[in-house]
């Protein structure tokens, strides 16, 4: 033990001198090494929105795995490596610090929740590193810098197509808002939506708040039903949606409710009464597994043989997010930070699970929205809105 | 009009769990003059412990919902007394400070082993108790509610009967009172301040049976907002005092209900603050407490 102490020490002492002066890393590492391609990833695997966290990096790593099957990518492996952000506001941060400086990652996958991707994209935007949200629809988190980009569309987008939803098929010209006053996802949804839908001829009779730590929503549910909405448009995530739905069944309220892409997951129809009283309700999403694209077919196929469950639209845009950075590690030829970035800013007609990707000037993608309507606890396919 | 009396019902709902929360800080505070804190997430293992025993129970009946609540009360109780043996009993004699310290240890380890052994993700609540709702023109109220009250409301007289008129009770005032001078009379001071613990805890136990009734997502950090609140209930009532707990749980519950249906809802936590601090100001042992001199 001694021996192996005093052994180590001066190992230990050059290590510590290589990563104090910054030198890359190059001809005395082992050759295992070189032959691969680290990729970082931080979701939120456990936590309040720990069933995006977990869809999103399952997907995450069945791209890999399959890219990796492929042969890889100029000849390396890439290999993942995940932190969890437990659901935390803060959190994200501190993994995608130590992804970037102690396992020396490439680039960034993640995450779902707009609020914690642009805590993660300040820190990447700082060591210049490329980061991929692959979910998050917030347009602040790629409007924090050029090394920032996203997989999906954006929530103006995402707010348009559902006030036109609610005018058109829903014939809502009465919606009340619950906005979660915490969140940057919900608060900027809401936001759009409200534009759109004014724009549209509609009136937001009502307008409620709520924090994220909060369970009781009847003193808001019981104004909102005051105002005598033909609809409620709660842009919230899935785990106090659910309470929400319950709640305003509890109070009589009938009307249908809708809400954006932080709906789907398969916990917002678990647990008593959660199915029924969410029963009729839509969403808007990135994907769904019902569409019949020869492409798609064989991405659920393969998820569900991998993991055992249909994948959702976190899954599916998990996958694409490593296929955009696969495409700009071969476009660039390299697996260099910044070369990479260079090859994403310019990242055209990618063909992956969740439709063509190209990314516009913003480095936002413009992409398609699915509508889902909630049927016996499940999600069923309703429509397709093209940008 | 109509919203007003929707809202009251709400504020009543809410505010019988904060004065059942609110109960167990009171109790142990009375007894050992000291906050518990672990007491909120000993709530939490009383709620996971009703989700264990619903999901073996299958139908909602009343009987079962019943069944299960005092099945989580016992093992609260339990957990509470064990608590009390190996984390308080061996400071009891040491500054007041060191218990404190220990009890919010006690406290991030029951949330820390919750999170470890039931997982970090919320779960949703089997159907314990049927629901149903009873239209009275535009008001609606939930049987959940009913239950709700009507559970706080027996826990509460049956714990002032307990305490006022049994002879367990009239110990626990006696250790209250002095306990050298009770052990003097031939009380046996730590049977009764186990026997406060254990009702205490089978008292959080129940509070976190009906919240999870109320709103069925649960996780092992589901006591700390609720606790927070019935602590400041407990406060504004008069912490040590018995109906003081039960008023304050009812106003807090009452005065947040009401902000949050209002154009400022988040300000309901900060209204309630105030509320305490302007409460303090010219009643500082709160509202139906007594102002003793104290013991340093």
């Amino acid at each position: 033990m001694k021996r192996f102490s005093y052994l180590s020490l001066p190992l230990l002492l050059a290590i510590l001198a290589a990563g104090l002066c910054g030198c890359k890393p190059s001809a005395e590492e082992s050759a295992a090494d070189s032959q691969i391609i680290k990729v970082g990833e931080f979701a939120s695997l456990t936590g309040s929105e720990a069933s995006f966290g977990q869809s999103s990096h399952d997907g995450t790593l069945l791209a890999v795995e399959d890219i990796n099957n492929a042969g890889g990518v100029l000849g390396k492996k890439l290999q993942l490596i995940t932190e969890d952000d437990q659901s935390k506001d803060g959190e994200s941060a501190t993994a995608v610090k130590k992804l970037i400086s102690r396992d020396r990652v490439v680039a960034i996958l993640g995450e779902v929740a707009s609020i914690r991707s642009i805590e993660a994209a300040q820190i990447c935007q700082q060591y210049k590193v490329p980061q991929i949200s692959p979910s998050s629809t917030n347009p602040k988190v790629t409007q924090t810098g050029d090394y920032i980009f996203r997989v999906c569309f954006i929530d103006p987008f995402q707010g348009t197509v559902m006030a036109q939803f609610a005018l058109k098929t829903l014939k809502a010209k009465r919606v009340a808002l619950l906005t979660d006053v915490g969140s940057t996802y919900s608060v900027g949804l809401a936001e759009y939506f409200k534009a759109g839908f004014t724009a549209g001829g509609g009136q937001i009779v009502d307008e409620q708040k709520f924090t994220k730590d909060d369970k009781d929503f009847k003193a808001q549910l019981t104004a909102v039903k005051a105002a005598n909405p033909d609809g409620i448009f709660i842009p919230a995530y899935y785990g106090q949606v659910t309470l929400i739905a319950l709640q305003a069944r509890e109070l009589g309220i009938t009307v249908p409710l809708f809400g954006g892409d932080g709906w789907e997951a398969p916990e917002l129809t678990q647990g008593p009464g959660a199915a029924e009283a969410l029963e009729g309700c839509y969403f808007s999403t990135h994907f769904s597994p019902e569409q019949s694209a020869p492409r798609i077919k064989e991405f659920v196929a393969a998820y569900e043989k991998r993991f055992g469950a249909v994948p959702d639209a976190m899954g599916a845009l998990g996958y694409d997010s490593v296929l955009a950075l696969v495409d700009a590690m071969k476009r660039a030829g390299s697996d260099d930070s910044a070369k990479i970035r260079d090859a994403l800013a310019t990242l055209k007609d990618l063909d992956g699970v969740t439709g063509i990707t190209t990314l516009d000037t913003n480095r936002d993608a413009r992409k398609p929205a699915v509508i889902l309507e909630i049927k016996g606890g499940k999600f069923v396919y309703e429509e397709t809105v093209n940008p | 009009m109509t919203e007003f009396f929707q809202q009251l019902i709400n504020g009543l709902s809410v505010g019988s769990m904060y004065a059942l929360i609110a109960l167990g800080y009171t109790l142990v505070y009375g007894v050992l003059r000291f906050i518990n804190f672990a007491h909120s997430d000993v709530f939490m293992v009383g709620a996971f412990a009703g989700m264990y025993l619903g999901r073996g129970l299958g139908q909602a009946s009343v009987g079962g919902g019943l069944l299960v609540m005092l099945g989580a009360m016992a093992l609260c109780a339990v957990l509470g007394m064990l608590i009390e043996r190996f984390a308080y009993r061996p400071l009891r004699n040491r500054s007041k400070l060191s218990v404190l310290i220990t009890a919010i240890g006690m406290s991030l380890f029951l949330e820390n082993a919750g999170q470890l052994v039931f997982g970090p993700n919320p779960q949703p609540f089997p159907a314990t108790f049927p629901s149903r709702n009873f239209d009275l023109g535009q008001v609606v109220i939930s049987s959940k509610d009913l239950v709700v009250f009507g559970v706080a409301v027996v826990l509460l007289a049956g714990l002032q009967l307990l305490v006022l008129k049994t002879r367990i009770g009239t110990a626990m005032r006696a250790t209250a009172f002095n306990p050298q001078a009770a052990s003097l009379m031939g009380i046996n001071i730590n049977t009764v301040i186990s026997f406060t613990f254990g009702l205490g805890s089978a008292l959080a136990a129940a509070g976190g049976i009906l919240w999870a009734y109320k709103f069925p997502k649960i996780d092992p950090l589901m006591g700390i907002a609720p606790g927070l609140t019935a602590f400041v209930a407990a406060v504004l009532g008069g912490i040590g005092n018995i109906p003081g707990a039960a008023l304050g749980g009812l106003l807090i519950g009452i005065i947040e209900t009401f902000v949050k249906g209002s154009p400022w809802s988040t300000w309901s936590e900060a209204i309630a603050f105030v509320l305490l601090i302007i409460i303090l100001m010219f009643r500082p042992a709160g509202l139906l407490g007594e102002t003793q001199p104290e013991k340093v």
